[in-house]
């Protein structure tokens, strides 16, 4: 069987940063052995969930809408990460994702047109046809014919690693542990997002409220072994990118069906019926991407949006129904809330209300005066029954804490080497990149690009 | 509250995707879907039925079984669709017969293939087809069936269309109906958005849509052959049966063999199909109605082969016979579902074309 055949090269995981080094090696001629910690159907981690990526552009094709430049691209970076980026390796991975857009059709990838609702990124990211699992099965098709082997529920517990060289993963498969060996390591296994024990150790027992967006198999073990054996860190341990979504979620892969993106249409309380933050201060994506922090650091991890009869239609639907009611009183009852108290709230923040003209595809003059904290935009009277709310809590999306790479993906260690035959490639790196924040797609564009180059580098250094 | 756990189940799924939109590049269903917040029973039968249950959906959602949403749109839309056709059936009395429909075909195909038999099965050969069955009586007859089939089919059209119609009510016009003529004829929406269409697993590599065209399009060809021998007869006065070569017989031959190829695929793949895409509740009527027109080309090719023989009054009755049941069936099977596609492809149409003159919201 696979796990007891040598292999030039062994990837640990099974999504897109994983299929395109696994795909990339074995272009170049290395036998290749992927290891999936979940079951066939929960393939791919976090690119399950994914629908696009960011690759840049000089010309419109026949589905992104105009070019997107290099540098474009730059600027975008550097300001979602506010700076916390490595630039010699983001400008690589920049210039690398414009050939990315063709390598990754030629895998086998398709793309589309930007979808309903995303239309402002039909510039910037190319879409995939049928979402992010259709985009990893065509990928698993081509690894497949090329030979790449894989083996699902096979979780790697340990790394044998001597002085940054990789010698063999312990493997739990079929109710055994297995020592698998191979002559170099591309880890592509995802961050510690569905790792609640872990989660605590920057958010202590708050984390136990958290929702986790994608599967429950990035648990983060693969990289917490390359830390523990000597890898040099990357990224902010503490440091997690979330946002609110429906606190009706399942705990864990609730996806894109759960988020909510209306907040600019009301308030938010807390469990308290007290409102804690301006929701009007940004436009999304930035906005989408603040409110799970918010909501985290609220009593409880809950929080919920409180809107009118006019907003209802004005935002993409989303899976559960937004509760409602005929009064404000009603709702809080139906919430669990003081009704005195949300009452208030709500009278206060009316009677703050200054007129204005709405749009809320813009940072619009509707904003509140003499409230606190104020509403600075898309402030607009909630008085019309019936009224509505939606539930929500923080919904952990990835971590930022990594591996140090250099712009081959080979891992650095500690002690300031570099490894002798281990590469990292996807969320387990992003962190060199995409220090803080993000913008939608490039986690793709990290996995795409450092996983090729992962995935050609370990098969040179076999060959060598 | 729907009339249906189909419908409901539908509904739900219709939330769910209607939040997600992965699917929208894949084929007509996601985009209509799009257009819509809240749904009907008619809605969700125009969606049943614009669904030309090629997979991908299923095999490219992050949430299909054994994720607890459940998303298995294709084996949804199955149910709302076989339900419709017996909901929109004319007249609404034989609504019964889609109940177990497979069973209601074969009886029906067997008794009118026995009294053809009883009537004609005894015939001299000698007097040539028309010495066994006037071809005044069987111009006739089959006329008179083929009409009652197409105002049959015509009511359950009618009955779609308005259904379909209080939500977003759209009235067809001809560049819709064109648009629709083209999207049928190359079955466009069952390629799963470019990628193929998935039958037996998660790989695209399924062949029905060539099945169905040998199926279609031999279809239409026996079609043409009758019709082409009709005029010639009317027109010309030329009587069957006519040389090889001759156009009905070209034409008939051409048609019977994609009329046994397709059917044949198209019976394969449905054995073949993934259990998690497959509807077995239906697999009596899907099955019923392409065993009938896999038995209309093989009676015949049988018929032209020992048209010269002494079997001929007898394979001629069961010919006869067989096809007379197939359109009497026609409302009250599989066939519908040509028909009903198509007036959901034109609903498709117009509705796009509605959309980008602003006429109704995205």
């Amino acid at each position: 069987m696979s796990l007891h055949t040598p292999h030039d090269v062994l990837v640990i995981g099974g999504g897109n940063a994983a299929l395109c080094a696994a795909i990339a090696a074995r272009r170049k001629g290395a036998s290749v052995l992927v290891l999936e910690a979940a079951p066939k159907f929960y393939r791919g981690g976090n690119t399950r969930h994914t629908r696009n990526m960011r690759c840049a552009h000089d010309a419109a094709t026949e589905t992104l809408s105009g070019p997107y430049t290099e540098e474009e691209f730059w600027d975008d970076l550097l300001r979602v990460t506010g700076g916390q980026t490595d630039e010699e390796l983001a400008r690589m991975m920049i210039h690398q994702s414009k050939d990315m857009l063709h390598w990754i059709v030629q895998q086998g990838v398709r793309f589309q047109p930007s979808l309903g609702g995303t239309l402002s990124l039909g510039r910037t990211n190319s879409f995939f046809l049928g979402g992010g699992r259709s985009m990893l099965n065509a990928l698993y098709i081509t690894a497949a014919a090329l030979g790449v082997e894989v083996v699902y529920d096979a979780e790697v517990v340990d790394l044998d690693i001597d002085d940054g060289f990789f010698q063999a993963a312990s493997v739990r498969h079929g109710g055994q542990v297995h020592r698998v060996e191979a002559r170099a390591l591309v880890a592509a296994s995802g961050g510690f997002e569905a790792n609640i024990p872990w989660m605590k150790e920057a958010w202590g027992e708050a984390a136990e409220n958290f929702l986790v967006r994608g599967t429950p198999y990035n648990k983060g073990t693969v990289l917490r072994a390359l830390l523990d054996k000597g890898v040099q860190p990357i990224g902010d341990p503490s440091q997690s990118h979330a946002v609110a979504i429906d606190a009706r979620a399942p705990k864990f892969d609730g996806g894109i069906i759960t988020r909510l993106d209306c907040v600019v249409f009301g308030i938010v309380v807390n469990k308290f019926a007290e409102r804690f933050y301006d929701e009007g201060e940004d436009i999304w994506p930035k906005r989408y991407a603040i409110w799970g922090r918010l909501v985290a650091q609220q009593p409880d991890q809950i929080g919920y949006i409180i809107f009118d009869a006019p907003s209802l239609r004005m935002f993409m639907p989303s899976l559960y129904p937004a509760i409602g009611a005929p009064t404000i009183r009603d709702l809080a009852g139906k919430l669990g809330l003081d009704p005195d108290t949300l009452e208030r709230t709500l009278g206060d923040f009316n009677a703050a209300v200054r007129p204005g003209t709405f749009d809320h595809t813009v940072l619009d003059d509707c904003r509140t005066e003499g409230l606190h904290p104020p509403k600075t935009h898309w402030a607009r009277k909630i008085e019309t029954a019936p009224y509505y709310a939606y539930p929500v809590r923080p919904g952990i999306t990835f971590t930022y804490l990594g591996t140090r790479v250099d712009r081959d993906a080979r891992m650095q260690m500690a002690s300031g080497k570099k490894a002798a035959n281990m590469f990292a490639a996807g969320e387990i790196m992003a962190g060199n990149v995409l220090g803080r924040g993000y913008a939608a797609g490039m986690g793709m564009t990290i996995g795409s690009v450092f996983g090729r180059i992962a995935g050609e580098g370990a098969a040179a250094n076999v060959s060598n | 509250m729907y009339r249906t756990e189909a419908l409901t189940e539908a509904d739900r799924l219709m939330t769910v995707c209607n939040s997600c939109r992965y699917c929208e590049g894949l084929c007509a269903v996601f985009p209509a879907m799009e257009l819509r917040r809240s749904f009907d029973e008619g809605d969700l039968n125009y969606l049943a039925n614009l669904c030309h249950s090629c997979g991908a959906c299923y095999y490219d959602c992050q949430f299909s079984p054994p994720h607890a949403f459940a998303v298995n749109m294709p084996v949804a839309l199955a149910a709302v669709r076989a339900d419709s056709y017996a909901a929109y059936a004319w007249p609404g009395a034989l609504r019964g017969l889609f109940a177990r429909n497979g069973l209601a075909v074969a009886v029906l195909a067997a008794l009118s293939v026995a009294g053809f038999l009883f009537a004609l099965g005894g015939k001299p050969a000698a007097g040539g087809f028309y010495g066994v069955m006037a071809h005044n009586t069987m111009a006739w007859l089959f006329g008179a069936v083929f009409v009652y089939a197409l105002v049959a089919l015509w009511m359950g059209v009618r009955a779609l269309w308005r259904d379909s119609n209080r939500l977003i009510p759209v009235t067809a016009n001809p560049a819709a109906l064109w648009q629709a003529v083209k999207d049928a004829a190359s079955l466009r929406y069952l390629d799963g958005g470019g990628v193929g269409c998935y039958n037996e697993g998660d790989q695209p590599r399924d062949r029905r849509a060539h099945s169905h065209h040998a199926t279609a399009y031999g279809f239409a060809l026996c079609f043409a052959a009758t019709s082409v021998a009709t005029l010639y007869h009317y027109l010309l006065g030329r009587e069957a049966p006519y040389l090889w070569y001759d156009l009905p017989v070209l034409l008939g031959t051409a048609g019977g063999i994609g009329l046994v190829v397709g059917p044949i695929g198209l019976l394969v793949a449905k054995f073949r199909r993934d259990p998690a895409v497959a509807d077995p509740a239906r697999l009596g009527m899907d099955v019923g109605f392409t065993a009938m027109l896999l038995a209309t080309a093989v009676t015949g090719l049988g018929l032209l082969v020992w048209r010269g023989t002494g079997a001929m009054p007898a394979l001629l009755a069961v010919h006869l016979g067989v096809v007379f049941s197939l359109f009497l069936t026609m409302p009250y099977g599989k066939f519908v579902h040509g028909i009903y596609r198509f007036v959901a492809l034109v609903r498709y149409a117009r509705e796009r074309q509605m959309l980008e003159a602003g006429e109704i919201e995205g």
